[in-house]
Formats: C-alpha cells, structure tokens, sequence
C-alpha cells in the first residue's frame, strides 16, 4: 500500500507538472528556448468576444458562377453556329443554366457540333415549330454544375485569404462552413468597415469598348442596340461631395478580364501627384492587349470594375509591353484598397455578408476585466469556505480544485482551443461540479464517520460510495456535452468542450487526486482523528 | 462542522399536494407570459436584424439619439442606454435582405449628424434571417437529442425507465421555468442565455442523480421500506451537500450578477432563476415523477401480468 502511495505520487505530480508547462505559454511568451523546444507552445485562444474583433459569414452566390459560365458558353456556341453556316434565330441563356436555341438548316451538321464540342451540355426538349426551325433547349449537366459551384468556392476561398493577408490581420481564420457559406474570423481588427468592403468586393475587371456609331440617348430612353449596354461612371465632385453618374454606350462583348493580371501596383502621378494603378499583364495577357489595342486605334476602351466604370481613354496607338493604368479620382486608401483587390483576383461569384459580429477592442477588454474580477472574487470565496467548513479536508479539495482549472486550461491549449463567453459558461459548470464531487466525498466521509467506523474505513466507503454517485452524475453531464459538440454550433460547440474537459479532469482531481492525499495522512502520517 | 442535522427527517415528499400547485403555477404562468407576449422576445441573434453598441465621447441625451435613427428613416430602431455614460444599444430587428449595408449606412450617418464627437462602436452584430433560424434549429436539435442521450442512459443505469423520465421531466420543468422568467422580466433571447439554459440543464441533472443514487442505495439496504419513505430519507441524508452545492453555486452567480458587468448581467439573472429551479425540480418534479410512475404504471402492468 505505501509503495503504491509513491508511485502513484510519481504519476500524479508528474501529470501536474506537465500540466503546469503546457499551459504556461498561455500566460507569458517570454520563456526560455530550449522550454519552445521541448514543450508544445499552443496557447489557448480568446474567442472575439473576449479579445475584440470582427467575425463574418459570407454567403457565395455559386449560382451566379454557373450562369456566367454558361453565359460564355452560349457566346462560344454562337460564334461556333456561326462559322460552320448553321442559321441561328434566337440563342439565349434561360433560367440560369439552359441554353435555348432556334436553329434551322441540316440536322446532322448541328447534331455533330452539339456532341464535339459541348459534350456537358444535355438536351431538355428539342422540336420543330414550323417552317424548318427547330426549338432546342439545352441544360448544363448537374455534375459540371456541382463541379463548379465547387470551384468557386473554392477560389473564392483563397482568393479572400489572400485579400485578407495583403490587409495584414495576425491571425486571420477563414474556412469553408457547410456547402455554400464562408467563415472569417478577424482578431483585433482595427477598422472592420473597410475589411468587409474589401472582402465582399467582386473585383471584376473587364475591358470593353465604347460603341462610337450608337446613339447614346436613345439607349437612355430605353433602345438599347442590339450587343450593346450601359454602364456608369461615378464622379465625385471633390468640393459638394455629390455624386454624378456619366453614361456609356459600350460593346456587351468582353475583350479582357482581370484574369490575365500578373500585377496591380499603386503609383503617384508625377504631374498630379494623384495615385492611380499601374496594372501589369501576364505574358498572354500582354499578347491580348497588343492585339486588341492595335485593331481599335482611335476607338475609346473602357476599364471596368464590378459593373462600374472607372475610366475610358482613347487608345492612342498599338500597346505593346503588357501595361496598362486605371486612373480616376482615388484617395490614397481607395486606390490600395483596389490594388489589392486586383492582385487577389476577382471573386468567381458575388458573395453577401449574412451575418457580421463585431466587438469593439475596449468592449473585449471590459468584458474581460469585470469577469475575471467576479471570477476570481468567487474563486477566492470558495476556497474560504471550503476550508472554514472542512478545515483539513477544504484544503485538500482546494488543491484539487487549482489542479482542476490548471488541468483544464493545459487541455485547452493543447487543444489550440478558442475560449468564448459561452466556454467560460461551462467552465463555471465544470467547477461547480468539482466542488460538488468534493462536497459529495465529504459529506459521505462524515457520514461513515457518524455510523462508527474507523478514519481508514470511512475514507474507503466514502470514496467507494461517493464515487458511483459523482460518475452517474459526471457521465450523464459528459454524455449531454458530447451530444451539444456534435449536433451543436460555434457557442454551443464552445460550451460542450470546456464543460467536456472540466468534467474530465474533475473525475482525475477529485476522486483520484484527493484519494491520494487522505490516504497519505493517514497511512504515512498515521493521523488519529480526521479534520473534516 | 455540520449543517443539517443527522437524522434529520423533513416531510419533503409529503408536501407534493401542496407543490404540484406550486409547480403548475409556476409553469402556467411561464406559459402563460410566453404566449401573452407572443412568444420569447429574441435578440438579434436569432431572429435576424442589426445590434450596434454605441460610446460617444461627450454627453449625448437619449432622445438626441432617437432623432437622429428617426431622421434617417429608421423608424422601428429600438435606441437604450447601456452600462457607462454615453453609451447605446441602437437594435433593429428586421427581417430585410441587405442589413449589412443599413447597418453601414446607420454608422455613418450618426458620425455626421454628431460631428464634434468621435463615435466607438463597440459592438456590432448583423444576422441575417436565414442564419438565426438556423442557429436556433441546431441549437434546438442538440438539446433534444442531448435529453434523448440523458434519458437513455439515467434508464440504464438505474434499471428503471421511471428515473430516467423523471430527470427528465425535471429538466424539461427547468427550462420552462427559466424562459417563463426571462419572458416575465422582459429579457432578450440570445446566444448567451442558451448557454445558461444548457448550464441549466447540466446542473439539474447533476442535482438529481446524486439524490436517485443514495435512493438507489437504500433501495438495496431498506427493503421494508416503501419507495416514498425511501425517497424522503435519501432527499434528507443528501440535504447537507444539496445546501452546500447549491449555496456555493449561487454564491458565484450572485457574484456575477453584481460584479460582472452589463454584458454578464442577463446570463446572471437567468442562471439564478434556473439554478433555484434546478434544485427544486429534483425534490418536487423528479422524484415525485418517478413515485408515480413506479405506483401506477410499473405496479400495473405487474398486476396484469
């Protein structure tokens, strides 16, 4: 008996101290390196409740990643119809993904090119309506769809990490949540505002050419020629501060997107000293932009983000060298804000933000300090009571009350958890509990005692009693906890873990920690009569 | 030292007449406040809408506040006072599809209308609709499921589905009770009182296992004994640690209903309310749950056997 007193001692203080080292990085960085070296340095995280902070979901809108996509299939199909003669009436993009088309002419030449080259298109519903003019509708197939619904989300993914990390945030998470929605999580960020403007963004860069011969005013009063649209360009007045849009006739067709971009730096005119965005294309890029700038000398090319237009020069000559610039009225923080933008990428599907929660730093730190002095008012009240009721014993379950917080805190860490509002919630639960399984152990000692038994008699029933009670209890509160972690979400989840761990370690401290004790005072210390 | 005396025997069960009433009123009235209401008043959290905490740096009257929402067409904007000086809860909770650009557009436009201050937002939270109900589906399932779990295993472990009911029941009593408190004084629904609810719900289970675990031993030690004397005994041998338990726990809470600030208020509140809930049910709403089950159902079926 003595001799398993010292081992289990040895395992015990050993689980303690490594315990204690795991969670020291959480309370100080400066440690020595050779302690970085050997022990785990995770650290327990404060949720952006408690440090202040911006936490969004985004929701993408993938279906709009299909409709474009097939929108550049149709104008493909078009242009295939076409170059091989086939007469083509009507080709237009219905409900999102289908294709409808009014075709005429020979069946196998369309039939042919149907199956060459759009193999993932399927045929809804084909007839003829007359005059030998066939009606076809087409749909994409769900598992292209699937694939690029997938895929956007997926590149939008890395494109807002990137968008994210240019803005410099220490420690951003971002991660995909269910099928179509994005989780960002942005600690201790200063200015959340501009952060999800430069989230959201689209950033859409396209080239389109300003149609010279349409008549700008009767496509206001709504003739709009066939291949053409309007779009606008916002003008802020610098001294009224309104806003003015300017119309433009363009070309529906577009000639280039951002995504032949290799860069996107911000500069200082020389003259003005006014920024603008010096844009660098990749070497495809670079071919596109001779191309087309060599067979619309004289004609305007309108630069385009998001559907708004921000310039349109005239061009001058041939380009060569792959260089282009967006110039505009910026501010500083607009123009990087567009730099980045535009490095990132373009987002493959507009996203919306449907859920924002942002804590104010000063809000995260009052939150802290009111709950840590009530925590530790209460902390301070218990041990005083334990032992003023307990006397010896209140000092042993103390001790296994500090080892259980040590406990669960060096989990935690481990664990790299987050600990939120609702996972100090149940930590408070697990720490009632703790008491509860000390008061429980005293009680049924005192009890035992009463009857006549002897201390080492008392202390075993005791124990032996206590111990069915505090698992069923512990279990059932375990059980619960491992239901609300998995069916559960973000508090919810939060909650479940702390409470899970606290009631873990409390099943260690209470029953096997304190056994420990007692049956070391009265074993080794051989003590005649007990101080409970 | 020593609270309660050894010995003791307080008629707990035999008060039951008496507290059903109690218990039926209290749910009733819980109810009754819920429904009155039209149902639970939920934060922004889970029905949707736009939550902005507000400091101003000098001296702003509420109403000043309240004209400015008004000004900019934000009629149904509810503008409180909150903690410190200076300080407002602006809500509006609304259904409409881009809150994430109102909330934007609210932002701004009280910086210009109160232009000599510098405005903090200390707080700001915009749920959409769909993510609410989400929220609160899932939050709802978990619960459910996690009771399904407690039932399952309070049945298994004690051999009796009666027990595993009555905990329940108990559980079920609790929550009731701790909405009905938060609908009669008024209080939002918000994420962090679901985290009391389910510190709630592991408080009162913890209470009433200890107390069907000593039943459970003295079930094997007194076998002349009927099940209500059994029951009145156990509640009072456990009566010192119920008192200790439950005094040390309310301790803490009523700590952090004075010290812990304006945030921590509400969850304080509704921790108590549940906590004293918890301690009750398992006396007056578990135990006699499971006499009555074991009484006509159990007893019963043995008879017909």
């Amino acid at each position: 008996m003595l001799r398993s007193l010292r081992w289990k001692f040895i395992l015990y203080a050993a689980i303690t101290l490594f315990a204690i080292l795991l969670f020291l990085p959480t309370l100080t960085s400066q440690l020595p390196s050779w302690y970085t070296k050997v022990i785990p340095t995770e650290k327990i995280h404060l949720g952006l409740d408690l440090q202040g902070g911006t936490h969004l979901i985004l929701e993408a809108e993938a279906d709009k990643a299909v409709e474009s996509y097939v929108e550049r299939i149709k104008n493909n199909l078009k242009d295939d119809l076409k170059e091989r003669g086939i007469p083509a009436g009507k080709v237009e993009r219905e409900k999102g993904n289908q294709i409808v088309l009014e075709i005429s002419g020979e069946k196998e030449k369309w039939e042919k090119l149907l199956s060459e080259r759009y193999s993932t298109l399927q045929e809804l519903s084909s007839s003829e309506i007359g005059g030998g003019i066939w009606r076809i509708t087409l749909v994409l197939d769900s598992r292209q769809t699937e694939q690029i619904k997938k895929n956007a989300l997926d590149q939008a993914l890395e494109t807002i990490r990137k968008r994210v990390d240019q803005f410099g945030v220490s420690e951003p998470e971002i991660t995909l949540q269910g099928t179509d929605r994005i989780l960002i999580q942005l600690p201790g960020i200063k200015d959340p505002q501009r952060a999800k403007s430069l989230i959201g963004r689209t950033a859409l860069l396209e080239f389109k050419l300003v149609d010279e011969e349409g008549d700008l005013e009767e496509a206001l009063k709504g003739n709009v020629p066939e291949g053409d649209i309007i779009l606008y360009q916002r003008v802020v007045d610098p001294k009224t501060g309104g806003v003015k849009k300017i119309p433009y006739l363009l070309k529906e067709k577009t000639l280039m997107t951002g995504e032949v971009l290799k860069d996107a730096r911000v500069a200082l005119d020389s003259q003005f000293h006014e920024p603008y965005i010096g844009l660098e294309f990749d070497d495809i890029g670079a071919k596109l932009f001779e191309q087309i700038t060599g067979a619309n000398v004289k004609k305007r090319l309108a630069i385009i983000l998001d559907d708004n237009v921000y310039s349109a020069p005239v061009i001058q000559e041939r380009i060569a060298g792959g260089r282009a610039q967006i110039t505009g009225r910026f501010t500083t923080d607009e123009a990087n804000e567009l730099g980045i933008v535009l490095r990132a990428g373009a987002l493959p599907a507009p996203v919306k933000v449907i859920e924002e929660r942002t804590v104010g730093p000063t809000l995260g730190q009052d939150s802290i300090r009111q709950g840590i002095i009530s925590i530790l008012i209460s902390a301070v009240l218990i041990v005083i009571f334990m032992i003023f009721y307990y006397r010896l014993s209140g000092v042993i379950a103390d001790i296994a009350l500090v080892l259980n917080v040590i406990l669960v805190f060096a989990v935690l860490a481990l664990l790299r958890a987050t600990l939120t509002l609702p996972g100090i919630a149940g930590l408070v639960l697990s720490v009632g509990m703790a008491v509860d399984a000390n008061i429980l152990i005293h009680e049924r000692i005192k009890e035992e005692l009463r009857w006549g038994k002897t201390i080492r008699a008392a202390i075993d029933q005791g124990y032996h009693r206590a111990f069915t009670t505090i698992i069923d209890s512990n279990l059932t509160t375990v059980i619960a906890a491992v239901f609300l972690y998995q069916f559960g979400t973000g508090p919810v989840k939060g909650f479940a873990v702390t409470l899970f761990w606290g009631i873990t370690a409390n099943i260690f401290t209470a029953v096997f920690i304190t056994r420990w004790v007692f049956d070391y005072i009265t074993l080794k210390l051989k003590i005649k009569k007990l101080s409970i | 030292m020593e609270l309660i005396r050894p010995n003791t025997r307080f008629d707990f069960i035999g008060k039951k007449k008496f507290t059903i009433w109690v218990s039926a009123i209290a749910i009733l009235l819980s109810l009754g406040s819920i429904i009155y209401h039209g149902g639970l008043r939920y934060g922004v959290d889970f029905a949707g809408g736009i939550l902005l905490q507000i400091k101003f740096s000098k001296a702003v009257e509420i109403s000043e506040v309240r004209n400015a929402m008004e000004a900019m067409g934000s009629k149904e904007a509810m503008v409180q006072k909150f903690g410190g000086e200076n300080e407002f809860l602006i809500r509006i909770e609304k259904g409409s599809e881009d809150l994430e650009a109102m909330s934007r557009q609210i932002q701004t436009s009280l910086q210009e209308r109160f232009k000599g201050q510098t405005l903090e937002i200390r707080r700001a939270e915009v749920v959409g609709p769909k993510v609410g109900k989400d929220l609160e589906r899932k939050a709802l399932w978990a619960v459910l499921l996690s009771f399904l779990a407690i039932l399952i295993y309070v049945a298994w472990r004690f051999k009796q589905v009666s027990y595993g009911l009555g905990g329940i029941v108990a559980l079920v009593h609790d929550v009731i009770v701790t909405y009905g408190a938060l609908s009669i004084a008024n209080l939002e629904y918000s994420l962090t009182v679901l985290a009391v609810i389910l510190t709630i719900i592991g408080f009162s289970i913890n209470d009433t296992i200890v107390i069907f675990d000593r039943v459970r031993e003295n079930v094997k030690k007194m076998r002349k004994e009927d099940l209500e004397t059994i029951f009145n005994i156990s509640i009072n041998e456990t009566l010192g640690r119920t008192i200790l338990t439950s005094g040390t726990v309310m301790m803490v809470v009523l700590i952090l209903f004075f010290f812990g600030g304006p945030v921590i208020h509400d969850f304080a509140f509704t921790l108590i309310v549940g906590l004293i809930s918890g301690t009750y049910s398992t006396v007056y709403i578990a135990s006699p749950v499971v006499l009555v089950w074991e009484k006509y159902v159990s007893k019963g079926r043995k008879r017909s056997r």
